[in-house]
């Protein structure tokens, strides 16, 4: 690490290897589309399910919760900053919800406030976690990691706590609605996830805001010097992470018309797994949303491939791992650089 | 040419002091830039020039003194947008994005809500253009070399309206065709109506760009001086000042005619850092690597020591041959070491002194892979009575003493070896006096024992003690002198330029 050789490449070697550089790095976006057109195809051969509406309806139901924390993790990840806690946030917001609303006697339900107040009370729940964790990392300028660490295991406990281990039922209308609805025939959270994916890409890739996140991943004292507000964007964007990470928890707890105590339990691992495979940097300045969506796609269908392959429950999270580092390798051979 | 301008100045300094704790930055320092000049800053390291780019960028605000554009005060340093408007500065270090392509670091936060990617690259083509910077906005800006870098950097600050331009030593990691380049982009700029200060450690190239020149020294204005009709000489005395340092240069004795050769070079080149280096130092003998930054005197001690291995040639340490690159051989070898940046390669902050200072010598404190406490803390101790390092004892760790006493400590490591040949790169930087003269007195005991020593450093206090003097410049060692050298010649010969001209 000390060997840094100061020999800038001539000039003349830099442009000569311009132009296709340039059109890499658009394709890089684009990296995961064959490895999914391939795992199309095996799914195809395997099983003459997997093509159909139905199947491909599943995929994009089971991935629509936890694909928001992917979303929101990306968005934090650009920015620099890293968000642990949200795993925790997306079983904490809708749990606290239920706690409050649900009927007193039917479990640990307190039944203080009416069950149209679910929805306002999860997305309320979930921004002042976004608060308190923007306020640590920001205002006091703690370290992310072990701050949203530590949030993560407090959040989890909390609910743990309020839940007494039980799993929230009877579950008021309003907090079922999104996770079970269908429009136009299909699930409304995959009409939602699809939407804020597509939100996702316009917000990081085409406003003021969205690059200013990657000039602050990127690096922050010249994003300063350009006269971007750094904190306040940092502060928007843990809360708005958080926001997206309880919302997820709702359409989750609106599926399963419950709310466990361990929802979202290690789902962190695999929100960094999609971000990272999908091209997202973990340094911050890198990726795109459409690479981030791209990569839990990929993910979910090489599940749906092996459930339908028949291969044991026991073992596809052994397989799991293992796709998650070959496709790094993958990535580090296309891309090129050492991933730090 | 600036008899017919107008008076005011484009931008001064005037009686500017700025403190950092005790020690004074600038004293009462000033500058003036007129309109249409190429202004040079010079002044050797300390001198305070750092200090006064960023006061004349806003970045600081000085403790006494005041700046002013056009006459008129500066803004307050929150209104980042007025300075941009008046002055720009391209660092040494930059200030781009990498990950983003150059279009968008050329606009950062100057775009509308939503961008409209088309637009912004067309306009950050057009304004390239305009400049003839012949850089593709599309290519992600970590990408660009460092000439490129300078360049778009230079085209964005004009974007912003600036026509002052603070380039602070642009020519350091630029080889000769770039540095040519870039001075054929300043001369036509210059037509255009920008203004330069220009900073940098090559004085020929200060006779080469720039019509006026001030020198700064120990934070104060020196003088304020048109280039032509500058002697060479009186440039260089501004520089080095009066008979200054350390006097009784040579209280040392001559290394007896006949000693052991301990440390052969042959050959040696290493990418452009430096090339045809070949010299030798005997047993007791001190000899010094002069050169400023850049000259590759830092790379040559580093490739002794094991740190990088030559693309050519031989180093040959007590008649043995380390294989290259390898820090371990070059240890059993018999050479210690203290690196550059003690915060970077000199010491692992949060462990303690013993186990920084024996770092290099495990197997003396155990067998078999153990380290053995109490050995350890008993070869500390005597290193640090040695060193007379100021602590309250050998578990401290390292990040809590005071940098001479920190440097000691990586002396310390270095010596623990009982090193045949000593490799010292600024032995003495950012220590306090008292810890200067010790260190260095250190090195005279060392070399008493017979130890051959190689200290490559810039400072002259530095290199007093050396025995000989080997000076380098881009690469080469272009000069070599006798105990009792004049400060200006070596001055001179660091800077590249001859005193007779």
């Amino acid at each position: 690490m000390p060997e840094k050789t100061l020999t800038p490449p001539t000039g003349s070697a830099t442009r000569k290897r311009a132009r296709p550089q340039v059109r890499l790095a658009r394709l890089r976006d684009f990296a995961l589309i064959p490895a999914i057109i391939v795992i199309a195809v095996v799914g195809q051969i395997v099983n003459p399910i997997f093509l159909q509406g139905d199947n491909l309806i599943n995929i994009l139901q089971t991935m629509s919760e936890i694909s928001l924390l992917v979303l929101a993790q990306t968005i934090v990840l650009v920015a620099g900053k890293m968000d642990l806690s949200l795993e925790s946030t997306f079983g904490l917001a809708p749990g606290v919800a239920a706690w409050l609303t649900v009927a007193a006697g039917s479990g640990a339900g307190l039944g203080l406030v009416p069950g149209a107040w679910s929805i306002p009370i999860t997305l309320a729940v979930g921004a002042l976690i976004g608060m308190i964790n923007a306020l640590l990392i920001v205002r006091f300028g703690l370290n992310g990691f072990i701050v949203t660490l530590g949030m993560l295991i407090v959040l989890r406990g909390l609910l743990t706590g309020i839940s007494g281990g039980q799993t929230f039922f009877n579950l008021p209308s309003s907090m079922l609605y999104l996770g079970s609805a269908m429009w136009l025939g299909v699930p409304a959270s995959i009409w939602l996830c699809l939407l804020l994916f597509a939100a996702g890409i316009v917000l990081l890739g085409f406003t003021k805001y969205g690059r200013a996140l990657y000039a602050i991943g990127g690096n922050v004292d010249a994003a300063k010097a350009a006269g971007i507000r750094t904190d306040r964007v940092l502060w928007t964007a843990l809360v708005g992470a958080s926001l997206l990470a309880a919302l997820g928890g709702l359409l989750m707890s609106g599926h399963l018309a419950s709310v466990a105590a361990g929802q979202g339990d290690g789902a962190i691992f695999t929100v960094f797994a999609a971000a990272v495979i999908g091209g997202v940097g973990l340094n911050g300045g890198k990726g795109t949303m459409f690479g981030a969506f791209t990569g839990i796609l990929l993910l979910y269908m090489i599940q749906n491939v092996l459930t339908l392959a028949g291969v044991p429950a026991q073992w596809i999270q052994a397989l799991n791992g293992a796709i998650i580092i070959i496709a790094l390798v993958l990535s580090r051979l296309t891309g090129g650089k050492v991933q730090e | 040419m600036a008899a017919d301008q107008a008076p005011t100045p484009l931008a001064e300094a005037v009686d500017v002091t700025k403190r950092y704790g005790e020690t004074v930055a600038l004293d009462r320092a000033g500058i003036r830039i007129m309109p249409g000049q190429t202004h040079a800053l010079v002044g050797r390291n300390g001198a305070g020039k750092s200090t006064l780019v960023s006061i004349l960028t806003g970045l600081q605000a000085p403790d006494e003194g005041e700046v002013r554009f056009d006459g008129e005060p500066a803004p307050r340093l929150a209104d980042r947008d007025a300075w941009r408007q008046r002055v720009a500065c391209v660092y040494q270090k930059s200030t781009i994005i990498p990950q983003l392509t150059v279009a968008e670091n050329l606009y950062l936060n100057r775009h509308a809500a939503f961008v409209n990617w088309p637009d912004l690259r067309r306009k950050a083509a057009a304004l390239l253009e305009t400049w003839s910077v012949d850089v593709d906005v599309r290519l992600p800006a970590g990408e660009l070399d460092v000439e490129q870098r300078q360049f778009v950097e230079i085209a964005r600050a004009l974007s912003f309206g600036a026509r002052f331009i603070i380039l602070d030593e642009p020519t350091a990691q630029l080889d000769a065709a770039a540095i040519a380049r870039l001075f054929a982009r300043i001369r036509t700029l210059q037509e255009q109506g920008v203004t330069f200060l220009f900073i940098s450690h090559h004085l020929q190239e200060i006779y080469e760009i720039c019509d006026t020149v001030t020198v700064f020294r120990d934070a104060r204005h020196i003088l304020t001086t048109s280039v032509a009709g500058l002697p060479h000489a009186e440039l260089v005395a501004a520089l080095a000042g009066e008979a200054a340092g350390l006097a009784g240069a040579s209280s040392r004795t001559a290394v007896p005619a006949g000693a052991g050769v301990v440390l052969g070079v042959r050959g040696l080149a290493y990418g452009d850092a430096y090339r045809e280096i070949g010299f030798e130092i005997q047993d007791g003998e001190i000899v010094g690597l002069a050169g400023a930054a850049g000259s590759g005197r830092t790379e040559l001690a580093e490739t002794i020591a094991g740190l990088r291995a030559a693309d050519s040639g031989t180093i040959e340490v007590a008649g043995r041959v380390p294989s290259p690159g390898s820090v371990p051989d070059a240890l059993a070898a018999g050479v210690g070491f203290v690196p550059r940046d003690r915060h970077h390669q000199g010491f692992v902050p949060m462990m303690s002194i013993a186990d920084n200072a024996t770092m290099t010598v495990p197997e003396r404190l155990g067998e078999a892979g153990l380290i053995s406490g109490r050995r350890r803390d008993r070869l500390a101790g005597t290193l640090i009575a040695n060193l007379a390092i100021k602590t309250p004892g050998p578990g401290l760790p390292v990040m809590g003493l005071s940098g001479g006493n920190q440097q000691k400590v990586v002396m310390a490591r270095a010596l623990a070896s009982d090193p045949r040949l000593l490799v010292l790169i600024t032995p003495t930087a950012g220590v306090d006096v008292k810890s200067k003269e010790f260190l260095l007195g250190k090195v005279e005991e060392t070399a008493a024992k017979g130890t051959g020593v190689l200290i490559a450093s810039d400072e002259l206090d530095d290199l007093r003690l050396c025995d000989r003097l080997l000076v380098m410049f881009q690469g080469r060692v272009v000069a070599e002198m006798a105990a009792g050298w004049h400060d200006h010649d070596v001055v001179a010969a660091m800077e590249g330029v001859r005193l007779d001209a």
